[in-house]
């Protein structure tokens, strides 16, 4: 079990940085999950913490030791990749022994077996000991990956997007079985995604990360909430949070272009300052009586919910609503929102003016 | 298996293999040819036109193996019943076998030539794999400052006709004594194929996801672990390909060791021909040593079969 930390990490690739200054803290058996696009720097924060590559700038911290001077081997952590981490020429206990056969562990082969076969009841794949692993299924694939991670009983897990590769149905499995076996093993973990639903539930804390810098760290629910700036609002949610430029009024919200307006019930901001509204679908009402008009231009039925898109004069703005609402496409509608969850942020920068 | 194929395809298919068939009799007749007149009493050997059938015999490899000389008269009926099956063939042929003071067969040169030729081909092609393999390994994971300046010059050792640098080589060989040597042939030889194998295991080595190593690393190996247990497994198919051609480099270098060898270590190329000058030639004798000179290489590729038709087939020859 171990804590992390990431002070003033910085990477360069010529002139590419990969990453700017990066500072994260990850708690002793935390699920901490690292969310960015690609190319924000996911792959490379995970590849210095293991020690596959040295930061141009910045430390790293291992249970509060400066882990500049030490190998992968010694840093004892256990990496998940995406594809291509398991040797195609031995079997799947092959792929499972090997991280034990090392002569840093010192294990005889009655404790070898033993983990091994532990960690392959843990995963259910006890049935494959013996398959060569080149045939496997892409999710029996990740399964032994990971098993290959778990037998070693490390400080830390680093993932890097294990789960991408997979179908949805086998992804969700995984995802709860991931989070499961967290609970029981109690280790730090850190995991990267670029899929915001992953993130949002796996993660005991989420890091949001952009072009190599983390913009906000938070529960879950934090994150989804009172997002920092608009770009996490963006990030985190689907369909993602509707922005809509326009000026504080006397408490209400007058939108650009055709000026509709709407209540505004939080704190911050001045009458008369210009404004990015920020709205999440599901704080959307449609309702016969509500103050603006605008025409249903696209429906997406998801079982539980269908998700509106809905034509404003020239604005577009995404609606959850209840499945079993009657609407039909091109019908027009009156729409109004919760006014307590509008969120303000400066059009400018982008920050949340809100907290 | 195949998908279904229509009946002009399998035509095409028949003619191609016809084609195949009759190029490869072409190829076959002048190995045939060596491999039976290797097997022909000395005089079926130059007939005209050529005897396809006759009774084999092992007298042209007796012949090959032991020094021989003229028999001035018939030898005595005594001698000849006491002498061993093989020597009654040389004796047959108006030959007696060359024997020391104390009765001992003196061997031909062959058998030594050939024996050189097999330590110096053996030796070099496993220096010129397994520097090669690791400096491609090198070049391929590591930033190499001036990476493409430097494969370009190892290619460049290899743009020289090596006989333009044969008589400078000798004269600074024989200062240092290596001239005629076991060492002197086997440091050539490597440095010849150094580059070529350096250029084709750079391309293998490239193929092989880093991501295996990596995940050794962090598995708690080092990169020397990691690379003989991971890397060189993979890089086997890349590594036959390049033995065999190294080997058959060696193997049939004639050039080289006809300059800087003349006893001792002199391998069998240039050994061969020099036999053809030596008075009227028995070509049963010639073709006897260039039968078994064709063998090492045949059975060398023969055990590699499978690791070169993939190699053949992907990796670096490919681009
Ligand atoms: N070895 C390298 N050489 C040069 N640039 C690199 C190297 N590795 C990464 N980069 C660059 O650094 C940036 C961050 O890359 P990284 O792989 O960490 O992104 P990521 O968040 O993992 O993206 P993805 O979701 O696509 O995997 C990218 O712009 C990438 O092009
Ligand atoms: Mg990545």
């Amino acid at each position: 079990m171990a804590n992390i930390q990431l002070k003033g990490v910085t990477k360069e690739y010529g002139v590419n940085k990969a990453l700017r200054g990066l500072d994260l803290e990850i708690a002793d058996g935390e699920f901490f999950v690292l969310l960015g696009q690609t190319g924000a720097g996911k792959t490379t924060t995970l590849r210095i913490i293991a020690g596959l590559e040295k930061p141009t700038d910045g430390q790293v911290l291992i249970d509060g030791e400066d882990v500049a001077d030490w190998n992968a081997a010694e840093r004892d952590v256990a990496l998940v990749l995406q594809q291509y981490s398991l040797y195609p020429r031995l079997t799947v206990r092959g792929n499972l022994e090997f991280p034990l056969k090392s002569r840093i562990r010192k294990l005889d082969s009655a404790q070898i077996a033993e983990r091994v076969d532990k960690a392959a009841a843990t995963l259910q794949i006890t049935p494959l000991l013996d398959r060569k692993v080149e045939r496997l299924s892409g999710g029996e694939m990740q399964r032994v990956s990971i098993g290959r991670a778990i037998v070693r009983e490390p400080r830390v897990f680093l993932m890097d997007e294990p789960l991408s590769a997979l179908d949805a149905k086998l992804r969700e499995a995984l995802r709860v079985e991931l989070k499961k076996l967290h609970n029981d093993l109690g280790a730090t973990f850190l995991f990267v995604t670029h899929d915001q639903v992953e993130a949002m539930s796996m993660g005991d804390k989420i890091g949001v990360l952009n072009r190599g810098k983390l913009v906000q760290v938070g529960t879950p629910s934090q994150v989804y909430s009172a997002p920092l700036n608009t770009f996490v609002a963006r990030a985190v949610g689907t369909p993602p949070m509707n922005l809509l430029k326009g000026t504080l009024s006397g408490g209400q919200a007058v939108i650009d272009a055709n000026g509709f307006e709407l209540p505004v019930n939080g704190q911050g901001g001045q009458d008369g300052q210009r404004m990015t509204f920020g709205i999440r679908p599901e704080d959307i009402r449609l309702e016969s009586g509500a103050p603006v008009e605008a025409r249903i231009f696209d429906i997406e039925d998801h079982g539980v919910v269908k998700i509106l898109n809905i034509e404003v004069g020239e604005h577009r703005i995404h609606a959850t609503v209840p499945a079993r609402m009657p609407v039909a496409l091109d019908e027009t509608i009156r729409f109004g929102w919760k006014g307590d969850k509008v969120l303000m942020f400066d059009p400018e920068t982008g920050h949340n003016l809100s907290i | 298996m195949a998908a279904v194929r229509t009946p002009r395809e399998i035509f095409l298919n028949r003619v191609a293999i016809a084609a195949v068939m009759v190029v490869l009799l072409i190829m076959l007749v002048p190995i045939y040819w060596i491999g039976s007149t290797a097997f022909k009493p000395r005089n079926l050997a130059t007939t005209i036109p050529p005897t396809v059938f006759f009774q084999p015999e092992v007298s042209p490899f007796v012949k090959l193996m032991t020094k021989r000389s003229q028999l001035r008269k018939p030898v005595e009926q005594e001698v000849y019943d006491a002498a061993p099956w093989w020597e009654k063939m040389v004796l047959d042929g108006g030959e007696k076998v060359v024997r020391t003071g104390k009765g001992k067969i003196r061997p031909s040169g062959y058998g030594q030539r050939f024996t050189n030729s097999l330590i110096v081909s053996i030796i070099s092609t496993f220096l010129a794999v397994s520097m090669g393999t690791l400096t491609a390994y090198g070049f391929s994971r590591f930033k190499v400052k001036g990476e493409d300046d430097w494969l370009f010059f190892i290619l460049s050792t290899r743009m020289l006709p090596p006989v333009v640098v044969a008589i400078p080589m000798y004269l600074m060989y024989r200062v240092v004594g290596l001239n005629d040597s076991h060492l002197g042939l086997i440091i050539l030889y490597t440095a010849f194929n150094l580059s070529f194998s350096v250029w084709i295991m750079k391309g293998f080595i490239d193929e092989i996801p880093r991501e295996y190593e990596e995940a050794a690393l962090v598995d708690g190996y080092t990169r020397i672990q990691a690379f003989f247990k991971i890397v060189l497994p993979e890089a086997m198919t890349g590594i036959a390909a390049t033995a065999v051609f190294c080997f058959i480099t060696a193997w049939n270098e004639y050039a080289f060791a006809l300059i800087m060898t003349n006893r001792r270590a002199q391998t069998a190329p240039p050994y061969i021909p020099s036999q053809v000058g030596s008075g009227l030639p028995d070509w049963t004798v010639i073709a006897a040593g260039t039968f078994l000179f064709l063998l090492p290489v045949a059975i060398f590729t023969f055990l590699l079969r499978n690791h070169l038709l993939r190699g053949m087939s992907f990796g670096a020859i490919r681009k």
